[in-house]
């Protein structure tokens, strides 16, 4: 299962955690975000807890976090490692892409 | 073997799905890597026939999809790889399957235009956005460039009026190809200028948009602009990467179908929607296209 951020618990579950954690921000109104939330679920249950966390956040409701790592086009997923940013990976895509793109993360 | 195959799930796609299925003809539709096409990236439709008060785009295709459904196509959400010719009709491979058909209907669509701007793509996503439904939250109180001259440039503008404080409609031309009633719009709209006769050509900044290059294209005078984002509604290309090789083209790229008819110059593959239409790219005519299809196929599969 894909976590759920927000600002409320971004500082202790995504900037504090011990492994590398991706966050995809989206938002109700975005289709190609909706796309991509099955999609994230999948890879969630697919990736062992130990070697990466995966959630979402929505945007509308924690406008803060949004604002503060500059997201401006949704679906944007950030790789957080040790409180920073690792990488931006924009846009929809197929589920085999988006596990090419994130395995150089895994702890 | 399938008596149908469809390519692609837009107002095209998912009509031929209607139109094939209620005949009987047990099509099986790939709904590709855009499930929905365009109109999931549009706000209120208020042009297809039946919706007195218009419907949202993302609402109008599931709907369709539905009804589709209920009378039984298969759906396969994943995109055709590869189509070619084999004895008796077609064979697709999607997501390492194999499918064999007798009949293709090709409704893949087109996808919106790029500037092609070296920066467009390195500031992609930081303030460079291809969807104003989804980015549009996104400039609250701030000065956005939307460029282009038609339809979905008017739609654009006015919608990102509800977040931007400036919206600058920038077009090469002195005049727009958009409709009277979106152009009426947009110019009665106080929150949005527009720029003509120019472009632009370069986007500045380094962590995000700060800045955009616009060249007037009479006077040949450039000059930098200050600017939060860049929203590009220049038109659309078909998608054809699927058949290329295969099916006539015209000059444009658009695959080329007997007039009258969706039949293209394979026996067997028809085509409908924006992938054939370079002139009217409309939801209604995509459906309408999208019925023609199925009747063709319909037709020729009886001949055989």
């Amino acid at each position: 299962m894909a976590h759920t951020y927000t600002d409320a618990n971004f500082e202790s579950d995504v900037l504090k955690s011990d492994v590398p954690v991706v966050v995809d921000f989206w938002a109700e109104w975005c289709p190609p975000c909706k796309l991509m939330g099955p999609i994230v679920e999948e890879v969630a249950g697919e990736i062992d807890e130990a070697k990466m966390k995966i959630g979402k956040l929505d945007v509308d409701a924690n406008q803060t976090t949004a604002m503060k790592y500059n997201v401006m086009s949704i679906p944007t997923m950030l790789v957080f490692k040790n409180g920073e940013v690792a990488d931006k990976i924009v846009g929809s895509m197929p589920k085999e892409k988006l596990m090419e793109k994130l395995a150089p993360h895994l702890a | 073997m399938r008596s149908v195959a469809i390519i692609g799930s837009g107002p095209a796609g998912w009509t031929a799905a209607i139109y094939a299925a209620r005949a009987s003809l047990n099509p099986i539709l790939f709904e590709g890597s855009e499930p929905g096409g365009q109109l999931m990236t549009t706000t209120e439709v208020e042009n297809f026939p039946g919706f007195i008060h218009g419907i949202q785009g993302p609402e109008l295709m599931q709907v369709l999809r539905e009804q589709a459904k209920r009378f039984g196509t298969e759906i396969v959400s994943a995109m055709v790889e590869s189509l070619k010719q084999v004895e008796g009709g077609f064979e697709l491979v999607s997501n390492g399957q194999t499918y064999r058909a007798q009949t293709v209907i090709l409704s893949t669509g087109a996808t919106a235009k790029r500037l092609g701007l070296e920066s467009e793509k390195r500031l992609y996503g930081r303030g460079v956005s291809a969807c104003a439904t989804c980015d549009g939250f996104f400039f609250k109180g701030k000065n956005v460039i939307v460029v282009g001259g038609g339809d979905s440039a008017m739609e654009e503008s006015s919608f990102l009026t509800r977040f931007a404080e400036k919206v600058y409609l920038v077009h090469r031309r002195d005049s727009f190809r958009a409709s009277k009633i979106m152009q009426d719009r947009v110019k009665a709209n106080p929150k949005i200028e527009i720029i003509w006769n120019s472009e632009v050509t370069d986007i500045l900044g380094e962590e995000k948009v700060t800045a955009a290059v616009l060249k007037n294209i009479v006077t040949g005078e450039t000059r930098e602009m200050p600017i939060d984002g860049v929203f590009a509604a220049i038109g659309h290309a078909p998608n054809i990467s699927l058949v290329q090789g295969l099916v006539d083209l015209d000059e444009k790229g658009y695959v080329v179908t007997l007039p009258g008819s969706t039949r293209t110059n394979v026996p067997g593959l028809f085509a409908c929607g924006d992938v054939q239409d370079a002139k009217y790219r409309q939801a209604i005519t995509a459906a309408g296209t999208g019925c023609m299809a199925a009747l063709d196929a319909e037709r020729f599969l009886s001949g055989h």
